[in-house]
């Protein structure tokens, strides 16, 4: 094969299909890309491959991106998130004991956010009573969706993530293993992680995020912006190139044939059935069988869904604020929310004739709280009684 | 040299974690410590409590040590090796080698280069060594291969050792590929004609 030669970097997880199905469907062959793609380990990998050149574009977390061109925890390098690689698709899985306490502890239908969240702060005031150790709860990255959405809900219900709970980092491949051997009690991961709980019998799929924020950006595409500016031609033909494979994806008829290649075993290397229950948003919750169904489950194409919204990375970054990672500033903010870029999308892809209208007014739909304005950070963020700033 | 660095180093890699010890040992660092089991790393780093962490590229747990960064429960606040914008060559140096180091505390970098020069030299080397060993495995494998064929063809066509050999390469010079393959294609026509 000959074309551009780019390298993109990604993790084995179920919202990297468009860019695995982008370059294994032959979509960036037709473009005259040539892509290597690179299964890693970590995201410290991918974002430092990134950021140093060996990669030309990644499968990244939405706010690794918004850290890295902030400078949070690392060097800043601008990065610019041109398509949105897929919206919620993560899920709180508990253990059996914890699933247990909180049912037991609860005044109401604990598939509702609220409800599971005062439960926990229950079963968290029982065991502090007696004396226990804290519980502890495993997220993927420390700018990580992962991280602010179990923030979010348990602070919520008056829980403190730092003070009442531990949250530590576990690579998603070791989660269900720390879940097991009872190092952690739950966790916030991506798919296929929770249902691979389940099917083990040792979690249960608590929450879907979506079931806390109805519309969450999750992984991005993400090239430094200076490759942008440097190869405009070569982003509109990866970006077209991405924006047919999510088509592809979300069309049902091609279900079964994206199932196989994303299980490929250099790919993510489980189970097709298992990657199809997360694309089609019915997931086995509980290891009796019981399923839950979500059209929001998780979004890669549809409801316009991939194109990048300056609100979710202002969400992202009141969340950076809320707990300590970042300082608050209107210049802060301003360079967070140009790390999405619709503009770049629409080049490619043609803008949308109209926006799409969701559900919620202010395109985050948090389950508790005001509505989010993202010209007003500081009342989303005075709102919480709870918050490391 | 610095004797009172504390260094831990996190590597699955039993081979590569030793040869990167002795180098660390050679070079004057006496307290290092190796970690391979990353169950709780970070409750054996804060017990361990180093100045430097070296922790291999290919280990899903660098995510953890990250976390580092955020915990307020740290005696100590680490601060990655890749702070310096200036420094862009060790980093793509490192990253290349496979390897990735973090400061703990105010530990001044230049005290510390050194010992990621030294990282990323042996990470190299491990490399090679492994590159190496691969080669000599497989063509080990390729000569296992040619001798069986070699038996193959003796009986069947009554040749001597030089003969057979001759003839296999000659067919692979004739047909433009390596002797160990047409070795394995005479040895799958055997089996398949038994």
């Amino acid at each position: 094969m000959s074309g551009e030669k780019l390298r993109i970097g990604f993790i084995p997880l179920a919202d990297a299909a468009t860019v695995i199905v982008a370059a294994d469907k032959g979509f960036t062959a037709q473009e005259g890309l040539d892509v290597e793609l690179v299964r890693e380990v970590s995201w410290s990998n991918i974002r430092d491959k990134l950021n140093v050149g060996l990669f030309d574009a990644a499968h990244l977390i939405a706010p690794i991106a918004i850290a890295s061109s902030l400078g949070l925890g690392h060097i800043k390098v601008p990065i610019a998130a041109p398509f949105v690689l897929g919206t919620n698709g993560n899920a709180i899985t508990v253990s059996p004991t914890l699933h247990a306490a909180i049912a037991e502890a609860a005044d109401g239908d604990i598939t509702d956010p609220a409800v599971s969240g005062r439960a926990l702060a229950r079963v968290v005031a029982r065991r502090k009573a007696k004396g226990g150790e804290p519980m502890t709860f495993g997220m993927t990255f420390p700018f990580s969706t992962h991280n602010y959405q179990l923030r979010f809900w348990m602070a919520a219900a008056g829980v403190d993530p730092d003070e009442d709970v531990r949250l530590v980092v576990l690579p998603p491949p070791y989660m269900v293993e720390s879940l097991a051997n009872k190092h952690v009690d739950g966790f916030c991961v991506g798919a296929p992680w929770n249902s691979v709980a389940v099917d083990l019998g040792i979690g249960f799929i608590l929450h879907f995020v979506s079931e806390i924020l109805a519309r969450a950006a999750e992984k991005v595409l993400g090239v430094r912006s200076t490759w942008a500016q440097e190869n405009p031609d070569t982003l509109t033909r990866l970006l077209r190139a991405h924006g047919r494979a999510a088509a592809f994806i979300e069309d049902l008829a091609n279900r079964d044939e994206v199932s196989a290649m994303l299980a490929a075993p250099h790919r993510i290397g489980v189970a097709a059935e298992v990657i199809r229950r997360t694309l089609d948003g019915r997931l086995k919750v509980a290891p009796d069988g019981t399923v839950r169904a979500s059209a929001r489950y998780l979004l890669v194409g549809r409801e316009d869904a991939a194109r990048p919204d300056p609100v979710q990375a202002a969400w992202l970054y009141a969340q950076m604020v809320r707990w300590g990672q970042a300082p608050l500033s209107p210049e802060l903010l301003a360079v967070a929310e140009g790390v999405f870029r619709p503009d770049l999308y629409d080049a490619a892809l043609g803008k949308p004739l109209e926006p799409f209208v969701g559900e919620s007014a202010d395109r985050i739909g948090a389950f508790a709280g005001p509505a989010f304005d993202p010209n007003d950070v500081a009342a989303h963020l005075a709102a919480w009684k709870i918050g490391r700033r | 040299m610095d004797a009172s660095l504390k260094i831990v180093i996190v590597d699955e890699n039993p081979i590569r974690a030793a040869i990167l010890e002795e180098g660390l040992r050679e070079a004057g660092h006496v307290q290092v410590v190796r970690i391979e089991d990353t169950t709780r790393l970070l409750a054996r780093v804060y017990a361990i409590d180093p100045d430097v962490i070296l922790i291999d590229l290919e280990n899903p747990s660098r995510d953890v040590l990250e976390q580092m960064f955020q915990v307020s429960r740290a005696v100590k606040r680490p601060v990655a090796m890749f702070v310096d914008q200036s420094d862009k060559a060790s980093i793509e140096a490192a990253v290349d080698a496979g390897v990735s180091a973090y400061i703990v505390g105010s530990l001044r970098k230049d005290r510390v280069k050194n010992i990621l020069d030294l990282c990323i030299s042996r990470f190299n080397a491990f490399a090679r060594l492994q590159d190496e060993l691969d080669r000599t495995r497989s063509a080990l494998e390729e000569r296992k291969v040619i001798d069986r064929a070699k038996g193959i063809l003796m009986n069947a066509k009554n040749l001597s050792e030089e003969a057979a050999y001759a003839l296999l390469r000659k067919t692979a010079m004739n047909e433009n590929k390596k002797i160990a393959e047409v070795a394995q294609s005479v040895i799958t026509a055997a089996e398949l004609f038994k």
